[in-house]
């Protein structure tokens, strides 16, 4: 089956589940109520979107100084840096440390840029134990799934499907309490830590500037994932970048704002590099894998290059009103809502993917969320056009060829409205069955009749 | 002045009362008014649907239509915001570029014509009845209008206006979108409808006939009470 059909069939599944959308509705209203309290705390918002998109465009604008740059900073205190291109060199970027370590026990944060490589697949296929340290994805990992959501990836289950997860997989007692869920977690997470050979973690910003890499979480996971095991390795896409330790003033703020409706993450953390000489504490080594993964195609992409302006936050996702409808899952991506719709056609190809950027209504919510004004509904367009333009639709070409010619001739356009109104009376009897043309319309939506007499009638009998 | 009224196509097919409605008001604020008969559509489902070429086949005769037009009132947020925003993307690289950018200077939607390129807000209308607004995303969005419709509103006797919860989420209408994926159009317009009712309104009332087309649609089919109108009708009501 193509991503295409598996997104329709999972789309009519999930529009239909009533408990889903209610679910996902009243978390996300709490989230705006939250988002717009804490956007009232930045002096001006607007100018603070502003701020922050010349921020990421001065750095992907000039991608190759400041990542030479950030690179040189690491390598200087020890850092071991591995440039991947491909997923699969990325995978092997960092199986490569994991076997030359033998690690037995590896704990890892929260990172989609693993999400977009498989990396744990790739790891268990080796017979490595990964365990997800983040909270939620500990969750969707105990359920073998994948992230529903880029920030919130169990926003879909209710607490007392978690407390079910958690009597199954690891035989605690059923509670609806949250912190106590969080200590059934927290208790087998410890344990993981102290034995954990490796630790893998993703990055929030890569600063050029200095050679660090920022992590910002609520739950202090990543903070241990990267500071107890040995080696810790890093994940992320050369997109992070930033250029200035001051952009950090400006963008934790703001991811946490738009990401969780939060004034500051709870944690928020810098890493400069492993442990040095004279310090008791840290991992004894660092590894930091780069990825590209067909980024570089949409730095080259003039009309789309600002999609790579991306911070993560999941705002976009938030406002969606197809997303809030078909939920994460739908997508069968990593990144969902509309920047998923936005970049997987890029990362993964256009012809598979273009059908994500045909299932939006084009409401722009999404751009006016996005606190770093990604344009995403008319990247959505732009995808459209492309997709025609490779792969052209010959059926739906010639409609509109059709359609042109009838509405540029007054007398055929004329014509056309007289055939609707002869014959839509005889619509009525194959209304909502198989044989009913505007059957996608009409089965749940009733079709308006046409006018006795339209507009362009009323008008010629005025002159 | 003479204003020139583009009619799209659904509503000169589906919803005439509407344009005669903004014929009516225009004419009663002393404004010569004029419908060009060769243009019937801005060409924004072919657009829409990522085929460029066709709905330049369909533009080019509008920008040709409206080259000697001194203002452009569009009875539709959606195909204003074709016509305003869009045209100077589709015609981006030809040589019609900078008639595009001409045409999208003279565009007006309709209440944001009255309000702010007229300054009229009271136009002696009289409705009894309470009612919601509906945003149209593309008015809302891409041409910035908000507070004209309902200002217009706020003017119209024995009307109460009453906003519902998450006035500016998108009804689901979406325009091919809605025939593409009607299982996510359709829940869509469900969550609309839902927070429309919630308020008790008589009417959901939106500058756009597109998303009412969608919305009474689906009410009919489920008999539900509240109805649809246009603003323009409201404001023709006496």
């Amino acid at each position: 089956m193509t991503a295409a059909h598996q997104f329709l069939e999972q789309a009519r599944k999930v529009t239909r589940d009533l408990r889903h959308r209610g679910l996902i509705q009243t978390a996300l209203r709490k989230y705006e109520v939250k988002r717009d309290e804490k956007k009232r705390a930045f002096p001006d918002w607007e100018s603070a979107r502003q701020a922050a998109a010349e921020v990421k465009w001065d750095a992907i604008n000039h991608l190759d100084t400041y990542l030479e740059d950030f690179v040189a900073r690491l390598e200087s205190r020890g850092t071991r840096v591995h440039w991947a291109s491909t997923a699969a060199e990325a995978r092997d970027a960092i199986l490569g440390v994991v076997r030359e370590r033998k690690a037995k026990a590896i704990i890892k944060s929260k990172a989609m840029t693993a999400e977009e490589i498989h990396l744990n697949d790739a790891l268990e296929k080796e017979g490595y134990a990964v365990v997800e340290s983040d909270l939620g994805e500990y969750i969707v990992q105990l359920r073998h799934e994948p992230p529903y959501h880029i920030v919130f990836p169990a926003m879909h289950l209710t607490r007392d499907e978690i407390s079910d997860l958690f009597h199954r997989e690891l035989g605690s007692a059923q509670t609806r309490e949250p912190e106590e869920l969080t200590m059934i977690a927290r208790r087998v997470m410890r344990q993981k830590y102290i034995t954990a050979d490796v630790g893998i973690t993703g990055a929030n910003f890569a600063v050029a500037e200095t050679g660090m890499i920022s992590i910002t979480e609520n739950e202090g996971n990543a903070r241990l994932t990267a500071a107890l095991p040995k080696t810790m390795i890093t994940l992320l896409g050369i997109e992070k970048v930033i250029p200035a330790l001051e952009d950090l003033a400006l963008f934790l703020p703001m991811l946490a704002t738009a990401g969780a409706g939060q004034t500051l993450t709870g944690y928020n953390t810098m890493y400069s590099g492993p442990r040095q000489a004279g310090e008791a504490d840290g991992p004894e080594e660092w590894h930091v894998v780069l990825l590209d993964n067909r980024r570089t195609e949409l730095l080259a992409d003039p009309e789309q290059r600002d999609a790579l302006h991306c911070i993560r936050c999941g705002a976009c996702l938030n406002v969606c009103p197809i997303f809030k409808n078909v939920g994460g899952h739908t997508y069968g991506t990593a990144y969902s809502g509309p920047i998923g719709s936005v970049i997987t056609p890029h990362l993964r190809g256009l012809k598979d993917w273009k059908h994500l950027s045909g299932a939006s209504s084009l409401c722009g919510a999404c751009t006016e969320a996005c606190p770093v004004k990604i344009d995403l509904h008319h990247h959505l367009l732009q995808n459209r056009r492309n997709a025609v333009v490779e792969d052209a639709p010959i059926l739906e070409r010639l409609a509109y060829q059709l359609f042109a010619m009838v509405v540029n001739h007054p007398t055929l356009w004329q014509f056309a409205k007289e055939l609707g109104r002869t014959f839509q009376p005889l619509h009525r009897w194959v209304l909502r069955s198989k044989l009913d043309p505007a059957r996608a319309w009409t089965a749940t939506r009733d079709i308006p009749p046409m006018a006795e007499m339209s507009f362009k009638e009323w008008w010629r009998t005025r002159r | 002045m003479t204003v020139t009224l583009f009619i799209p196509c659904f509503i000169d097919a589906l919803y005439p009362r509407v344009g005669i409605s903004m014929v009516r008001l225009l004419e009663q604020l002393g404004h010569r008014v004029e419908c060009p008969d060769d243009i019937a559509c801005c060409g924004q489902p072919a657009f829409n649907s990522g085929c460029w070429p066709e709905a330049r086949a369909v533009a080019e005769p509008v920008l040709t239509g409206l080259r000697n037009s001194e203002v452009v009132v569009v009875a539709s947020g959606s195909c204003g915001a074709m016509l305003k925003k869009f045209y100077p993307d589709l015609f981006a690289g030809t040589d019609r570029f900078t008639e595009a950018g001409v045409l999208s200077g003279k565009v007006w939607e309709f209440s944001d014509f009255l309000v702010r390129g007229l300054g009229v807000t009271d136009v002696g209308a009289k409705f009894a009845a309470k009612v919601t607004f509906h945003d149209g995303c593309h008015g809302l969005r891409e041409l910035g209008i908000k507070s004209s419709p309902r200002k217009l509103l706020e003017r119209v006797q024995s009307l109460e206006l009453i906003e519902m919860a998450d006035n500016e989420t998108c009804c689901g209408f979406g325009g091919t979108f809605s025939a593409k994926y009607p299982m996510i159009s359709t829940a869509m317009g469900e969550v609309k409808c839902a927070s429309a009712q919630a308020t008790g309104a008589d009417y959901i009332v939106s500058n756009d006939s597109s998303c009412l087309m969608h919305l009474q649609g689906l009410l009919t089919v489920r008999q539900q009470p509240i109805k649809t109108i246009h603003l323009a009708e409201i404001l023709a009501s006496r």
